[in-house]
């Protein structure tokens, strides 16, 4: 837009009727914020939700007389309703109450960005329960049996046996909740947080458009799941070592 | 209890997607299709049965009874109206639109409607001086892309801006005391939050800002680039109802006082 007076009015046309990519490059700042928060907010969810879910998963696969209900309790609760209705009813829900304001939660509560991050990490906790749940139950019952005879308790046979398999198993299942939680991320932009999107909403609305700003954080979405998806697949392949093919070429790997 | 009025107003909004979506095959086509928000209380606001109020919205239509045509009110979020004008989803917006240099790049206005200034608010005795020094490292709410917000994001470089989508959360942040101080339009900030059971405890501070280089010269109706046949017709209108007190009329039922300005 800086540049409008040096280029013709019909190339003027051109540019800003397709994209003007120049709105994005000015404001590169505010996309990198953007990135940042984008980035850090899904990476911690992710941390945050994952160390929740393991022992969860746990109680859950023994079928745990008392945990085991309220944790499908809780897993169905927030698998079964919007990650955005969660988002709104930590930040606006919970900010309403003087309780709360008065309370030591609330530096915390107050910031938007962790608002978003509670809620992310409870929402990604119960997807991956369910997930490593799955992956528990899933154990072959040879190797239970091998743990069994060779003498190992029950925490040991969890701890080297049962979760190092099921996270194998669950690795695939968990590249689709990455990309699922970085997708579910934009809902941080409508509390305030200047996430990707939000960094495109604020350039749409410096400039009164509409396009940039979306197209703009879009790419930088597709981006991030390129190399999410990249990133697994060399992790799949790395922990999935033993179960591809050998090949007749190089047979002492 | 503003947050049982967003819910409210949430589900009152998909209860009118849903029957718009179901009425879409018997709407009759109307003449000219307007803009509103619809989060801009006394301007423009929702009834828990989702029906649209406010100045804004009965200035447009009496200015559609003037001019003779059948009108439909379309909603739309504030960060995409302009867009959606020029998309041709309505054909002009009646939504507070302060006449602007930066949006007059991209859009035609007609003359002012009204015109009030812009102010801040806080709780009582939080602030005494609104001067950019003063407010240094605290934080300023402001809807999104609004020239409040171009006025924070220029001269008040050193406080963080808190951009939000509609005035409404604005409202619910600083009640919550996410943030310390607002501005936006006095009046807005007037009948929709300080007299309201949540502005309890709140008021304004600081002077009346109406710098014509970021606030324009009031606010006008938004149509798209060179539709001066509309333009003519709708400035006739608000001259009209002007003249023969329909205006008076419809200021009389939300403010005591003269909104259009000199």
């Amino acid at each position: 837009m800086a540049d409008a007076a040096q280029i013709s009015p019909i190339q003027d046309f051109i540019v800003s009727a397709i994209f003007d990519y120049t709105v994005v490059v000015d404001n590169y700042e505010t996309f990198l914020i953007g990135i940042w928060n984008t980035i850090t907010l899904v990476a911690l969810s992710l941390l945050f939700g994952g160390l929740l879910a393991v022992p969860l998963a746990v109680f859950r696969a023994e079928r745990h007389p008392i945990f085991s209900p309220l944790i499908w309790c809780y897993t169905y609760l927030f698998r079964g309703t919007p990650l955005l209705i969660q988002t709104f009813l930590i930040y606006y829900g919970l900010g309403q109450f003087e309780v709360i304001r008065d309370s030591f939660a609330w530096p915390v509560l107050r910031e938007a960005y962790w608002c978003a991050l509670i809620a992310f990490s409870l929402n990604s906790a119960a997807y991956q329960t369910e997930i490593f749940r799955g992956a528990i139950e899933a154990t072959p019952f040879g190797e239970v049996e091998a743990a069994k005879a060779s003498g190992m308790s029950r925490l040991t046979m969890m701890r080297r046996i049962i979760l190092p398999s099921a996270f194998r198993r669950a690795l695939p299942a968990y590249s689709n909740e990455v990309i699922f939680m970085l997708h579910g991320s934009v809902i941080a932009s409508t509390v305030t947080v200047v996430d990707i999107l939000g960094a495109g909403r604020t350039v749409n609305a410096k400039y009164y458009i509409y396009l940039e700003g979306f197209l703009a954080a879009a790419i930088l979405y597709l981006t991030l799941v390129f190399l999410i998806s990249r990133g697994f697949k060399l992790w799949e392949k790395h922990w999935h070592a033993h179960l591809r093919p050998r090949s007749a070429a190089s047979p002492a790997e | 209890m503003r947050f049982t009025k967003l819910a409210q107003s949430v589900i009152s909004g998909a209860v009118l997607a849903g029957a718009l979506a179901i009425g879409i095959g018997t709407a009759q086509a109307a003449d000219l299709r307007i803009g509103v928000e619809g989060a801009y209380p006394p301007f423009s606001e929702k009834t828990a049965s989702g029906e649209l109020i406010g100045f804004d919205i009965d200035i447009a239509n009496a200015l559609c009874e003037k001019m003779g045509v059948t009108c439909e009110l379309v909603e739309q979020d504030w960060d995409g109206i302009i867009p959606a004008l020029q998309a041709k989803k309505y054909d002009a917006i009646v939504a507070s639109m302060s006449i602007t240099e930066d949006r007059k790049k991209v859009v035609d206005f007609t003359k002012k409607y009204y015109n009030t200034p812009a102010k801040f608010a806080a709780k009582d005795g939080m602030f005494s001086d609104d001067s950019p020094a003063a407010m240094a490292g605290k934080r300023i709410g402001v809807q999104r892309g609004t020239i409040h917000d171009d006025f924070l994001t220029s001269v008040y470089k050193d406080s963080e801006i808190v951009r939000y989508a509609t005035q409404d959360e604005v409202y619910l942040d600083i009640t919550a005391g996410r943030i310390d101080a607002m501005l936006a339009d006095s009046l807005a900030i007037d009948e929709g939050f300080l007299k309201t059971d949540a502005g309890k405890g709140y008021s304004f501070f600081g002077a009346d800002h109406s710098e014509v280089e970021y606030f324009g010269e009031g606010a006008g109706i938004a149509i798209r680039k060179g539709e001066d046949e509309l333009r003519e017709k709708l400035n006739d209108a608000i001259d009209a109802i002007r003249a023969d007190g329909t205006y008076d009329k419809i200021q009389a039922k939300y403010f005591d006082f003269d909104i259009y300005g000199g």
